[in-house]
């Protein structure tokens, strides 16, 4: 057993995250918000130049043919820094159609996805249901699709979509007429998500393995896990930097232990949830039978804590916590995000109770183990 | 990242296995027999899987450190229900600060019969007065002729009454500053001028005591480390705690016999596990336990590596306290009224909703396991009565 990054991984994430400090901090995510613009132009350029956009896509459409872990490890890195960017669409499409596509598919569009070529994402939640891919209701007839889909991130700006469809399937759409998106007031800016209609549009039915929509969830689980874990470290070391700058009563006020404690409270739940998702990116390429199962755990688990890291960082911070110009709500809406896209902690709760098989029957199963 | 044991551990493993199941159970067919279950142990110690830290002069299996083959020997030992290693306070606590600070006699002494279940130890640390503050503490020993002569009182002392000796920190250079005041002695608590008294604990059991030392005798060379560092002995034994996998192990049976309790309970006719609030909170708990083994795991690795796992390896403590605590009351709530009877085929868990209590106590509590977290996790300014 060796849990541990490798030294390149470690070597990745170090120079992404100096990457996104030199092109966009905090500051100049402000200014991309308030500017009312979809994403940062200048920091996607580079990143799609990292290779993000293709990480874990093969070699041979112009991928780097890494793992999920280093996928996770960048979205931690752009949660961390609240990266205003079209990564998360962008890396499941291309995920959903490395997996769930045919040779011809994916020659046709991965090399477009890893280049930055094209923009792609995924229209996924339907009005009346929402993350439960076999719930789903849109499906594909004669290769031409109608139907809505809602929750899209950046479906204005994509020119694909990956969509997901009855009875667990997902088939491509191109941008062209009958494809009409509508901006939804976002909390979180960073992702902007749109309400997506398809009228009579041609549809690829991706023909790959089965399964492939449940494998694209458990992706974007760990995703948004490795996301919310960027993000609350973020806010744990936001909240203890102001305790040891702000004083009060003449001495800095991190040095009062009601203070303190709420601190160590926030890291105790922020810090563990790191070997989870870490855990969950390696099970998605090496324990495939896990997968599904700690996916969810890691989804439910870091981005509840994320969510409560965040309220307390305003509350850290006081009143200038709770002012427009302030960073924490931009990290509180960005875990709003990650808390609810996909999916709320209670749902995937609920999903790993039923993968990890507790209501099949009554059998007692004393093998039961999570670890290894 | 390689997270399985890998194939080549698995000969190691069926060599375990070969070996446990040879020797149990018993030849003699009774697992509950202390002679049969010594057996094992010693059987256990000679192939090289107990006791793997201690050099093998002092009766130890002398292994180099590996956390995969010790979690792969529990795994196999608790597959076939086999008496597992031994972890009480003399081998987990005294043996490694002997092997640290121990003289070449103390170790020849204390260890071997340490081992071999002769000598039981109990840890005499905290007083009336010295609890959190535990450099408080006002026990003095006075060196006259061969002797120290000890005088004061110990609390909180668990299994005292059953045990021969005692590790203990008591005062031997009362003008010092606090902390360089204290040596670390080793006391025969079998002697005239020791009295230990049990006292009873909510769940009715007596586990923990008060001794007292009235001119209390133990000879000058019991002393572990030099006079006035008693302090930074007693703090070098936590760090060979660190890279063990053991809390880890607790957790996943703990949590195991939770699914079995909320299986097995029906409410209103059906199982409890099918309720979705009980079931909700049974997956955030195993969320929780996933995140503390995999980190874990983690720091285990960076630890073997010479890497420092940071913040994290403040946590442990809390972290397993907080679950045990969730956990009991998860089943407090999948019991009802059935919590009420001690006795009943669930008084186990009667009992373990107020032991999670003492979790929160022992070992140093969880205010000041927060304290902890805050001033060397996160560099927050130490409050000023802090240890050094």
């Amino acid at each position: 057993m060796n849990f541990l990054l490798s030294e390149e991984q470690r070597i990745l994430q170090d120079r992404l995250g100096e990457l996104i400090e030199a092109t966009c901090p905090l500051r100049r995510v402000h200014e991309v918000l308030d500017g009312g613009v979809a994403f940062d132009k200048d920091l996607w350029a580079k990143l799609i130049d990292f290779g993000v956009a293709g990480m874990i896509l093969p070699e041979a459409a112009g991928g780097l043919g890494l793992e999920m872990i280093d996928l996770a490890l960048v979205a931690e890195t752009l949660g961390a820094a609240l990266a205003p960017v079209p990564f998360l669409g962008q890396a499941l499409a291309g995920l959903a159609i490395a997996r769930g596509g045919d040779a011809d598919q994916r020659a046709r569009w991965l090399p477009a996805i890893a280049s930055g070529e094209i923009l792609a994402t995924v229209a996924l939640a339907e009005e009346a249901v929402r993350w439960s891919s076999r719930a789903w209701t849109l499906s594909p007839r004669d290769g031409r699709l109608s139907g809505v889909k809602t929750l899209v991130p950046h479906g204005t700006e994509a020119d694909l979509f990956v969509v997901g469809t009855a009875n667990g399937g997902l088939c491509v759409v191109e941008r062209g007429g009958g494809v009409t998106c509508e901006r939804i007031d976002g909390a979180d800016r960073t992702r902007p998500l749109d309400r997506v209609s398809f009228v009579d549009v041609r549809a690829h039915p991706l023909k790959g393995e089965l399964d492939a929509a449940e494998r694209l969830v458990d992706a974007a689980c760990v995703l948004l896990a490795a996301d919310a874990f960027g993000g609350a470290r973020r806010c744990v070391a936001m909240s203890v930097d102001y305790a040891k700058l702000r004083e009060q009563f003449g001495v800095p006020i991190g040095s009062f232990q009601g203070l303190k404690h709420q601190l160590a409270e926030m890291a105790l739940a922020v810090e563990p949830g790191r070997g989870l998702f870490w855990y969950a990116a390696h099970a998605i390429d090496h324990l495939p039978e896990k997968a599904a199962h700690a996916a969810a755990q890691a989804k439910a688990h870091l981005c509840d804590g994320y969510l409560q890291a965040a309220r307390d960082t305003v509350e850290a911070h006081g009143g200038i916590g709770f002012t427009w110009e302030h960073d924490a709500h931009l990290f509180l809406k960005r875990a709003m995000f990650d808390w609810a896209w996909m999916g709320d902690p209670r749902h995937h709760r609920l999903r790993a109770a039923d993968l990890a098989g507790w209501s099949s029957g009554l059998r007692l199963d004393n093998q039961y183990t999570f670890s290894i | 990242m390689d997270l399985g044991f890998g194939s080549r551990f698995d000969d190691f493993r069926s060599e375990v296995a070969a070996f446990v199941g040879a020797h149990w159970p018993p030849p003699g067919g009774d697992p509950k027999d202390p002679v049969a279950q010594r057996a094992f142990r010693d059987a256990a110690i000679a192939a090289g899987y107990y006791a793997r830290g201690v050099p093998k002069r002092y009766g130890g299996s002398e292994q180099p450190p590996d956390m995969v083959r010790g979690e792969i020997i529990r795994q196999e030992v608790r597959r076939a229900r086999a008496p597992a290693e031994v972890r009480d306070g003399g081998i987990t606590l005294l043996i490694p600060t002997l092997l640290e600070w121990g003289t070449e006699a103390q170790k020849e002494t204390f260890i071997p019969k340490t081992l071999a279940g002769e000598y039981r130890w109990a840890q005499g640390f905290s007083e009336p007065g010295a609890g959190s503050d535990l450099a408080a503490l006002r026990t003095r020993a006075e060196l006259v002729g061969d002797n120290w002569v000890i005088n004061g009182q110990k609390i909180w002392s668990s299994y005292a009454h059953r045990a021969d000796f005692m590790f203990a920190l008591v005062r031997t250079e009362p003008d010092a500053p606090k902390h360089e005041g204290i040596s670390y002695l080793i006391i025969d608590l079998r002697q005239p001028g020791v009295t230990i008294r049990p006292l009873r604990q909510m769940t009715r059991r007596s586990e923990f005591c008060e001794v007292f030392f009235d001119n209390a005798r133990t000879p000058a060379d019991w002393i572990v480390g030099g006079r006035g560092q008693g302090w930074r002995v007693s703090r070098s034994t936590l760090k060979h705690e660190r890279g063990s996998l053991g809390g880890v192990t607790w957790v996943e049976s703990m949590l195991r016999d939770l699914v079995k309790l909320a299986r097995e309970t029906t409410h209103d006719g059906r199982p409890a596990i099918l309720d979705p609030c009980i079931r909700a909170e049974l997956a955030a708990i195993e969320g929780a336990a996933m995140a503390l083994t995999y980190s874990t795991y983690r720091s285990a690795s960076m630890n073997a590596h010479g890497q420092d796992p940071g913040l994290f390896s403040t946590m442990a403590k809390i972290s397993s306290t907080d679950l045990a605590q969730r956990i009991a009351k998860l089943a407090r709530d999948i019991l009802k009224d059935d919590l009420l009877d001690m006795s009943g085929p669930h008084g186990k868990w009667t009992e373990r909703f107020m032991v999670s209590l003492s979790m929160a106590i022992a070992g140093g509590t969880s205010n000041i396991q927060r304290n902890i977290i805050a001033e060397r996790g996160l560099g927050l300014p130490r409050d000023i009565t802090s240890a050094p």
